[in-house]
Order: structure tokens, then C-alpha cells, then sequence
């Protein structure tokens, strides 16, 4: 077991991968104004290798994710991508370098403008990496890698049900056959057994294909049957003096033996004295990690993105 | 509580004041980066395939009804407005000029960029703020598409190029309505009404209402896609983006006009050293 409460340092956890490591985050740090999101994240995963981050909502999970994908920059920091410095990147190399990437979104994110053959055939057309009767045997052979039929293809997202948005999600992501595969709550809001199908697709990207996952999950069931190495991170706000936010980093084996009782609270599924906890931050005014939601995160680090974008900003 | 002193209660509204300055301030620099680089992204790039008609559709074709009844009721309308005045002092035929030179410098152009602010720039900033806050535009992103190049554009051209289209629409009905008005209701005679309207009305009318409508159309864009894109989350910030769009284009397009009304009268006097003749 690996309780890296105070070290800081990059891990190379090689659980399931090749050693060498595709991504590596280095003392990474986001901020919204006052408010610290990540702190000093150092993490290094082997490619080939399945991690599943876990942790509290409002831990910041999702923004770490986002900022794989390149979609926030961080406040201080560095994210290298196979060796490459990807704030370093010119906006026509970082598309070029999003080939490599599949992101699956929490409510997979597909465009309710287009059917789902087009959903499916719009990274291709975006890369200029197919054209007519290649594109249509590419989206046919993506979707039925996920389960769906043929019939699908002339659908629009809002005729189908969450489970197979998901899956298109996952093809449409596929489709370019990325490197390294980012996962948000895939399994967040479907039924036992289509959060078991979405699993199995997971294992066999990651097992058939070699490809890299980073998956963002609450789901214990499924992050311990995916994953090769699981990551816990802690609401910055709660932690002590000192104390790393990664609060574990290990198989999923180690998880169980873990001593921290945040740790075990977490992965059993316990309130315990953190709803104690919660009702006395809420008679004192405070916000307990749970006044911002999500995506209203997501969306003030959005516009924070867009802003240091614009104005040519770098991570200090 | 302590109640606060005359100096703190100074200092909490010169800081309240002050916060709100920075932020409009801030707000409109984000607006005007917004909209250089959807310059910059319409005249390095060809539009994405697939996007240019179904904006153009939407905004041109579907927009030709409400603008058609918007244009043909003010002409209507000004012809109601104004004949009592003109009767009063004897001058009831020279309605057509007055009707006919409202419409195509003001009426026509401002009533139908309004009406467009509310039916295309609501309706942009919705659906906009919508794909923010379900992810779609970070989709786009991390697909290696540029969000402003694939939404903004499209929709920039055909607010750009249809409004003043629109426009022109807008005036011909507003004359044809103001025509028939005035002939067969309020029984003003055709020939004196059609040679006023032919004296009074310059094409320079026309080139004011029309050039100035290529603003109006840009104003409409550039913020009903700048706040959709700074949507806040849930059903209440997509709403909040559609009011916000059209309250602040609304504003805007009264603020422009008038800037370039300002403008390019001083510009006719200075090149043709002419004024107005209406009356």
C-alpha cells in the first residue's frame, strides 16, 4: 500500500503499464480566484496502464481530467504527454496532439444538432482523416465495437436512452483510435448491468487496444474492476496543514487494507462523522467543498481557460 | 449589528461601484476579443462544411414572416401616427415622404434588427448556452475543433449578410402597408402620395438604413454567441444568456444608431453640403 500522505513527488506506479509514462503531471496546481481546486498534484501513468481517480464531488476530479485534455490550463504546473509540455503547445499543435486523445463525457456531450452517424464521423471529418464511404464502414464498425446497431446511425441523441448515448460517446471517442482514453463518470446514472457493459468496454479498449485510461469515477465497483492503480484525491479546503490531496495511490487490492479513514469511509460508502461534519459547516456559514458544484467549476474554469487563452497567458 | 460609519459606508459603495465598473469594463474587452477573433477566424479560415446553410436557413428563411408583418404594421402604423398633424396644418399629402423617409432611415432598420435581437439572438445565446453547459462546446474542443470557427462564425456571417436582406424586406412591406393605409383608409390621394415619397426619399435614405443594418446584424451576433458562451450552468443561466443577449443587443443597436446617424449625417453634409428637405 501506498499512502502518499506527504510525498509530493511524481509516482510511477507501474501497475498495468509499460513503465514509461504517457502522461505526467508535475506539482500541478489550479485555482479559481481564491478558492484552490488542486493543489500540487504530481502523478506519472505508465502507458497502457487503467487509473481510476476517485474522491469526494467537488475534489476536483473532473477539472484534473479536463486538464489532460487540454481543455484548462493549469494555474502552476506542468502536464507532459509522452514527454511533450502540452502548455507549451501552439493551438494548431494541441489539435494535432488531440488525435491522440478520447474524452468520454459525463453525459457523453454529443451534439444534439447531428444524428449519431455524424456524431460518430465528426472527429474524422474535423482531421480530414477519411472521406465519403470510409467514414460511413469507419462509423458502422465504431458503433458496433460498442454494441449499437446500424439502426442508430439516422437517430438523433434525444431518441436514444442514456446507456446507449454513452456507448456512442465511447465510439465517437474511439473512432480515432487515441492513445490515451479519459473517462468522465462513465457509469454515473445507469443501471447495474449497462454500467457493467460500459465496464467491460472499458477493460477491452484497455486490454485489446493497449490504449491508456484515466477514468473519473464514484462508482467503487467498477473503479476496482477497470482499474490496474486507483487514485483517491481529498477536497482541498478539508485537508490538514501539509497533507498531499492524493490520499491514496494503489491496486485496487491495497484499497482495501488502507488504514486512513477517509479513505475507507469513501470506498464503503459511509457518511460517518462527515455528515456531523457537514451540519456544523452549514450552521457556521461554511461551505463544506459542496457550494460549487461541478459544473458550475467546470464552467468558471471554462471562462478562466478562455481568458488566459485570449490573452496569451501562461501558467505562472 | 454595529451600524457602519459615514467613511466605511463611503468606501462600501466607491468598492461596490467600483467592482461593478471593473467588471463591465472587463466584460466589454471580453466582448470586443470575442468578436476580433471571429474576425480573425472568418477571413484566415472557409467556414466548417455543413454549417453555413442551416444558420443561413434559420435566420433568413424562418425569419421572413415576422419581419414581413413587423415592416408592413409600421408602415401602417406611421401612417395613423402621422396624418392628424399633417392635416391640421394642410399637408396631408406629403405623407408618403414623411412615412416612406421614417421607415427606410429608422424605423425599418432599428424595428427589424429588434425584432431579430429577440427571435435569432435569444434563441442563439439559448442554444449556445446550452451546449456549454452540457459540454458539447468542451466535445468540440477536445475533437480538435475550434468552438469559435464551427458556432460563432457561421452564425456571424448570416446575421451579417441576412439582416440587411431582412431589412430590405422590412422597408417593402412597410411602404407597401403605409401605401395602402394611407390611399384606402385614410383616403389621401395616390399620385400626390407616390410623388412625395418619390421627392423626399433619396437613395441615400435607403444606403443609411441598409448600411447601418450590417451593424445591427454584427451587434446581434457578436453578443448573442459571446453570452451563450459564458453561460452559467443550469436552466436559470441559459435563461439568464437569452435575456441578457437580447436586453444588451437592444441597447446597443439604440446606441449605434444613433453614433452613425451622427456620423454619416455630418459625413453627407461634408461631401454634398446638404440637408435634410423634408418639409
Amino acid at each position: 500500500m501506498s499512502n502518499v500522505l506527504t510525498n509530493l513527488k511524481p509516482r510511477n506506479t507501474n501497475q498495468g503499464g509499460d513503465g514509461r509514462a504517457l502522461v505526467e503531471l508535475r506539482n500541478m496546481t489550479l485555482r479559481f480566484a481564491k478558492q484552490t481546486v488542486l493543489n500540487e498534484i504530481s502523478l506519472s501513468i505508465p502507458r497502457g496502464q487503467s487509473l481510476a481517480i476517485i474522491g469526494e464531488s467537488g475534489c476536483g476530479k473532473t477539472m484534473l481530467l479536463k486538464i489532460v485534455a487540454g481543455l484548462i490550463r493549469p494555474t502552476t504546473g506542468q502536464i507532459c504527454f509522452d514527454g511533450t509540455d502540452i502548455n507549451a503547445l501552439s493551438d494548431v499543435e494541441m489539435t494535432k496532439l488531440r488525435r491522440k486523445f478520447g474524452f468520454v463525457f459525463q453525459n457523453a456531450a454529443l451534439f444534439d444538432s447531428m444524428t449519431i452517424g455524424q456524431n460518430v464521423a465528426f472527429p474524422l471529418v474535423q482531421h480530414s482523416l477519411a472521406s465519403g464511404r470510409e467514414i460511413d464502414q469507419m462509423v458502422f464498425d465504431g458503433l458496433a465495437e460498442v454494441g449499437l446497431p446500424e439502426t442508430v446511425i439516422p437517430k438523433r441523441p434525444s431518441q436514444l436512452s442514456g446507456g446507449m448515448r454513452k456507448r456512442v460517446g465511447i465510439a465517437r471517442a474511439l473512432v480515432l483510435h487515441p492513445e490515451l482514453m479519459l473517462y468522465d463518470e462513465p457509469t454515473t446514472g445507469l443501471d447495474p448491468i449497462m454500467s457493467d457493459v460500459i465496464n467491460e468496454l472499458m477493460i477491452s479498449t484497455g486490454k485489446n487496444k493497449g490504449v491508456t485510461s484515466i477514468i473519473v469515477t464514484h462508482d467503487m465497483k467498477s473503479a476496482k474492476k477497470i482499474a490496474d492503480r486507483i487514485v483517491m484525491l481529498y477536497p482541498y479546503s478539508r485537508l490538514k496543514p501539509g497533507e498531499s490531496q492524493v490520499l491514496f495511490d494503489g491496486t485496487p487490492d491495497e484499497l482495501d487494507a488502507v488504514k486512513d479513514k477517509r479513505v475507507h469511509q469513501f470506498v464503503e460508502g459511509e457518511a460517518g462523522e462527515r455528515l456531523m461534519e457537514m451540519r456544523r459547516e452549514s450552521a457556521e456559514g461554511m461551505d463544506g467543498g459542496f457550494s460549487e458544484t461541478p459544473m458550475h467549476a467546470d464552467t468558471v474554469a471554462a471562462k478562466d481557460h478562455e481568458k488566459r487563452k485570449r490573452t496569451g497567458q501562461r501558467p505562472e | 449589528m454595529r451600524e457602519p460609519t459615514f467613511f466605511e459606508a463611503i468606501f462600501e459603495w466607491v468598492s461596490t461601484w467600483g467592482e461593478l465598473t471593473i467588471d463591465a469594463m472587463t466584460t466589454l474587452g471580453d466582448m470586443a476579443i470575442f468578436a476580433w477573433q471571429t474576425l480573425v477566424w472568418m477571413v484566415t479560415a472557409k467556414p466548417c462544411k455543413g454549417t453555413i446553410m442551416p444558420n443561413f436557413y434559420y435566420v433568413g428563411v424562418l425569419s421572413l414572416p415576422v419581419v414581413a408583418l413587423t415592416g408592413t404594421f409600421i408602415g401602417m402604423v406611421l401612417a395613423v401616427q402621422s396624418v392628424e398633424q399633417f392635416r391640421e396644418i394642410g399637408l396631408e399629402s406629403r405623407l408618403g415622404g414623411v412615412i416612406n423617409m421614417s421607415l427606410v432611415r429608422e424605423l425599418g432598420p432599428v424595428l427589424a434588427a429588434t425584432m431579430l435581437s429577440g427571435r435569432v439572438g435569444s434563441a442563439m445565446a439559448a442554444v449556445l448556452g446550452t451546449m456549454r453547459v452540457t459540454e458539447q462546446i468542451d466535445a468540440l474542443v477536445s475533437m480538435g475543433a475550434n468552438p469559435i470557427h464551427y458556432l460563432v462564425v457561421p452564425r456571424f456571417l448570416a446575421c451579417l449578410l441576412l439582416i440587411p436582406a431582412l431589412t430590405i424586406m422590412a422597408d417593402f412591406m412597410g411602404i407597401v402597408g403605409g401605401y395602402f393605409f394611407s390611399t384606402v383608409v385614410l383616403d389621401i390621394d395616390h399620385y400626390q402620395y407616390l410623388n412625395n415619397s418619390r421627392s423626399f426619399v433619396r437613395g441615400w435614405d435607403f444606403f443609411l438604413g441598409i448600411f447601418k443594418s450590417f451593424f445591427f446584424g454584427a451587434i446581434i451576433a457578436i453578443v448573442s454567441c459571446y453570452r451563450g458562451f459564458h453561460c452559467q450552468p443550469g436552466a436559470e443561466g441559459v435563461g439568464r444568456a437569452a435575456t441578457a443577449a437580447f436586453v444588451i443587443s437592444f441597447v446597443l443597436i439604440l446606441a449605434v444608431d444613433l453614433m452613425l446617424n451622427i456620423f454619416l449625417d455630418a459625413f453627407y453634409a461634408a461631401v454634398w453640403g446638404s440637408s435634410l428637405k423634408l418639409i
